[in-house]
């Protein structure tokens, strides 16, 4: 991509971690670990790849995207204000009662919100009905689905790998946020879920590996799934849990904790500074 | 005409039906032969999905089609759709209110022979307890049909249960089947008796033998239970003043507690529930497990005798 629109879709980035940050303070609960770490993937997608229009999120041509690791709720909420799907303001109503954006996605509730979520697991059987439908359909519409690490523990993952790779779901393409963190430790002192990459390769996939904060692999990623046929594609992306606030960084006590006013404050200069 | 089980009527509708309404689809777990989807499947191919032995991935493949404005049914057998898969029913389909038909087949004691592993009798208990959920449990091959159509045409999550045994039919003529309304099946002044499902047709023998005696029973098919008809169930209470329940489900949560629920807070009267009595089911001949288990016809004539006696 240009420099231009890199430096764009950076600085669209950098609005995002600032936004969740200043909601989950301001919410006093939420999960800012997991959103942190897959912000240069919704990013990617809202800004530079899926076919979305805020102003029309019905739209039954649009590319789906399905949150499935839904505690990752912040990343979408502050992808989905930052696109103009709801005021900012609402940002700031995380959580509360009486208001719109709930702790884990509402599809009833929330515009741009494709799939309700929140429970693990669930979302790649969605996400393979939506493709599944497209195909029928004769609809050239791409299905994005965003699943955690410590989520491919749920068995239900793998019927739903079985089932794309079955169907030969090419119009799908689900990212892993491999940050390596789940809530009691890491992913090997709980259940390991490693070799990722080879897991769903075996279930039938083609699978790519990148660094997950890397705007131009997510573009090289995206583009190889989509010239792909036949079979669904698996991007692993490498990401760092909390990334962006020093004190956040792989630091497994930032799965589900909100951060003080102080604790905002040094994130958001923190930021700035990157900026 | 000879006996014929519900989830032979479904089949048989859903391949009927599959040509009038295109955005039907049709999921199964590896067992369309028995929840006889193979039907539709014939017919349309290209609109049947097979989920593999895998009922949690069945139940959110499902959501995923009615996101995108399908009406898909998933099918498999009762007690795999609500036991394996209930967490999937409530968080994606019902708490987004999605437009999925859960058309789960072989419920109840009369599977028979595979045994309790597989009688679902708490099935509709446990969908009763989620919120936007609708449960339709018709009773013979005729109002199967009518379900069927009747589930197309609503927008919301449906479970629909269905029997394996073949029930004789209820229903000779075309009936009104509206989705919140049972059926008054046979008038009568002394007792009233409640049931669904398969249980229609034994309340109807009970009637039969009731009336011997000289006690007139009145007969209503409840067949969808929740959101239960509950100005059926009061205005037929006023008129007998004594109910009987009668279900192939544990006589906790089912039919019988939702018409327990109602007329204790509105029109009290003497309730006696037949159902299955806390216990597991076993293997064996559906009729004799029927007897074994205290929900035959005789069952539920002496439940009426009982609850005339309470007034």
């Amino acid at each position: 991509m240009e420099n231009r629109v890199l430096g764009e879709l950076k600085a669209t980035a950098n609005a995002i971690r600032k936004d969740i940050i200043t909601m989950l303070a301001e919410s006093k609960s939420g999960h800012p670990g997991g959103s942190l770490s897959a912000v240069e993937i919704l990013t990617y997608l809202y800004f530079k790849e899926m076919n979305v229009n805020p102003s029309s999120p019905k739209d039954e041509n649009r590319d789906r995207f399905v949150l499935s690791k839904g505690h990752g709720a912040p990343v979408l909420y502050s992808t989905l204000a930052e696109k103009g799907y709801f005021p900012k303001e609402e940002l700031m109503k995380l959580r509360k009662t009486n208001a719109m954006l709930q702790g884990h996605p509402d599809m009833k509730g929330t515009p741009g919100v494709d799939m309700s979520t929140g429970s693990l697991g669930q979302g790649l059987s969605v996400s393979n009905g939506m493709a599944l439908s497209a195909k029928l359909d004769n609809k050239s519409y791409r299905v994005y689905a965003l699943l955690g690490d410590g989520e491919l523990q749920e068995g239900q993952v793998w019927e739903a790998a079985l089932t794309a790779a079955h169907y030969k779901l090419d119009n799908l393409t689900i990212f892993i946020d491999h940050n390596g963190l789940q809530i009691d430790g890491t992913n090997e002192e709980v259940k390991n879920v490693n070799p990722i990459e080879d897991k769903w390769k075996a279930f039938g996939w083609h699978t790519i590996s990148i660094d997950g904060h890397d705007l131009l692999q997510i573009e090289k990623a995206v583009e190889e799934a989509k010239g792909t046929k036949g079979k669904p594609t698996v991007i692993i992306a490498s990401t760092v849990k909390g990334k962006g606030i020093s004190f956040m960084e792989n630091e497994v006590g930032w799965h589900g904790v909100a951060p003080n006013a102080e604790q905002k404050e040094q994130a958001l200069k923190e930021l700035e500074v990157l900026k | 005409m000879g006996n014929i089980a519900t989830r032979e009527a479904y089949g048989a509708a859903l391949a009927e039906l599959g040509e009038k309404y295109k955005n039907v689809v049709v999921l199964d777990a590896d067992l369309s032969k028995s929840t006889k989807t193979h039907d539709f499947k014939k017919k349309y191919p290209d609109r049947f999905f097979n989920m593999g032995i895998s009922e949690q991935d069945l139940i959110g493949t499902a959501a995923g089609f009615a996101t995108c404005g399908k009406i898909p049914f998933a099918s498999t057998f009762a007690m795999f759709a609500t036991g394996r898969a209930f967490e999937q029913i409530r968080n994606s389909i019902a708490y987004p209110r999605l437009n999925v038909k859960i058309a789960a087949t072989h419920a109840g004691i009369t599977l028979g022979e595979d045994g309790a592993s597989h009688q679902a009798i708490e099935d509709v208990a446990i969908m009763r307890a989620v919120p936007n959920m609708t449960i339709v449990n018709p009773a013979d091959a005729l109002s199967a049909r009518k379900a069927i159509e009747a589930a197309i045409q609503y927008n919301g999550p449906m479970y629909i249960r269905l029997g394996r045994l073949g029930v004789p039919e209820v229903y000779k003529e075309d009936i009104d089947f509206t989705i919140g309304k049972g059926i008054l099946v046979e008038e009568g002044k002394d007792v009233t008796i409640i049931a669904a499902g398969f249980m229609v047709h034994l309340a109807i023998e009970a009637s039969a033998m009731l009336k011997e005696e000289g006690i007139s029973a009145e007969v209503i098919d409840m067949h969808t239970i929740k959101p239960i008809d509950k100005d059926l169930i009061i205005g037929s209470a006023k008129k007998t003043g004594a109910i009987v329940t009668a279900e192939e489900h544990n006589i906790i949560g089912g039919l019988g507690g939702a018409v327990a629920e109602v007329l204790c807070e509105e029109y009290p009267v003497p309730v006696v529930r037949v159902g299955i009595k806390d216990v597991f089911g076993q293997s064996g001949k559906p009729m004799e497990l029927v007897e074994l288990y205290g929900i035959s016809a005789k069952d539920i004539a002496a439940a009426a005798r009982q609850a005339i006696a309470k007034k």
